[in-house]
């Protein structure tokens, strides 16, 4: 059963489609990044796989369910803008998440806080903006979801956190989720990926995994990417 | 181990060539158990099912066996890693050789540079290009 599964899949602000008949599936211990210039789609994709949105057309399910209630237990989302409320302190923020998420493993994130020598007792409005991405991709990646929807993980931060991010991603690996991973940043990701979409302009340019491409084409996705969409 | 991609083949063909490196040259040594797929993709930054198609492949080939329980060592046999070392250098001088023929050099002066190289200049200076 796919984790995710998008049919014909259409979402309009007023008369602008933001996805025109987008079908794809994620299937479970995939990792997929998400593809695509500015204003593709991405945001909107993942908005409404989360149910923040809902479909003009066509359908979104997560593993066979409409985006709702159901699936919010299974989601563990990361919104492109940090959301993590700042003037708690590290151990409320746990709290928080267990109170929230029955599948929270509040040890593995206490270990990765440690790791980080991040202290219980420092507020989120404390740390830098680096620190805080690193908080909250901790925070999301230690629920046991069955789909994890990175929006943008790695924008924004300095390369040394861009590798903490990504190996934080591989190390919570699970072959029974999936996790979609939106960004325009692809040398740096395309490592950690099975497979890759590309949208542009709503609609789906391609579906593939990533060594796929490489024996295909000769050339990185990150190559590929550049001559697809080429400005 | 330091891990490097290059953005002209697939990551799996690249992930089996560096762990052949590193059981050749002892960073593995023979009979050593291998780290979890999930460190070894972790420590190399890769997605954990490409390093478990490399580990596969590499299952098959015999450079690497696994036990069910306790996971995957290399090889023990000597004979086998020779071989391995043997051909990643093959392809070493192959690579070397046509990147010095696109540079326009002949047979005999690849040579005479690689003897200069390698300090044996003198030795075989003035020799028949033996």
């Amino acid at each position: 059963m796919a984790v995710l599964e998008c049919k014909d899949l259409c979402k309009n602000y007023g008369r602008a489609a933001a996805l025109d008949h987008v079908s794809f599936a994620v299937e479970p211990g995939h990792i997929v990044g998400l593809l695509g210039p500015n204003g593709s789609g991405k945001t909107t994709l993942i908005k409404l796989a989360n149910g923040l949105l809902t479909p003009t057309s066509g359908e979104i399910l997560v593993c066979d369910t409409a985006p709702g209630k159901a699936t919010h237990a299974w989601v563990s989302y990361l919104p492109e803008r940090t959301s993590i409320p700042t003037w708690m302190t590290t151990t409320q923020l746990l709290d928080f998440y267990q109170d929230f998420y029955a599948d929270f493993r509040r040890d593995a994130a206490e270990e990765m806080l440690q790791h980080l020598n991040i202290q219980p007792r420092q507020r989120v409005k404390q740390m830098s903006k680096g620190t805080r991405e690193k908080v909250q991709l901790i925070m999301v990646m230690s629920r046991a979801a069955k789909l994890y929807l990175l929006d943008e993980p790695i924008g924004g931060v300095d390369p040394a956190t861009r590798d903490y991010i990504l190996s934080t991603i591989i190390g919570n690996y699970n072959p029974e989720a999936a996790v979609v991973i939106s960004t325009h940043l692809i040398s740096d990701v395309e490592k950690v990926l099975d497979e890759v979409i590309f949208i542009n302009q709503g609609r789906m340019v391609l579906q593939a995994s990533v060594d796929q491409i490489r024996e295909e084409k000769g050339m990185s996705v990150d190559e590929l990417f550049r001559e697809v969409f080429k400005c | 181990m330091k891990w490097q991609f290059s953005n002209d083949a697939p990551i799996y063909a690249q992930l089996i060539e560096q762990i052949k490196v590193g059981i050749v040259s002892g960073a593995f040594p023979p009979g050593e158990r291998l780290p979890s797929v999930r460190d070894l993709a972790t420590e190399a930054g890769v997605n954990p099912n490409t390093m478990q198609r490399a580990l596969a492949e590499l299952e098959r080939d015999g450079l690497v066996y696994s036990q069910r329980t306790t996971g995957r060592f290399v090889t023990e046999d000597k004979t086998m890693i020779e071989t391995a070392k043997r051909s990643l250098a093959e392809r070493h001088v192959k690579t070397f050789l046509a990147a010095m023929l696109r540079l326009g050099f002949q047979r005999e002066e690849i040579m005479t540079l690689l003897r200069q190289e390698t300090g044996e200049e003198g030795e075989f200076h003035g020799g028949s290009g033996v």
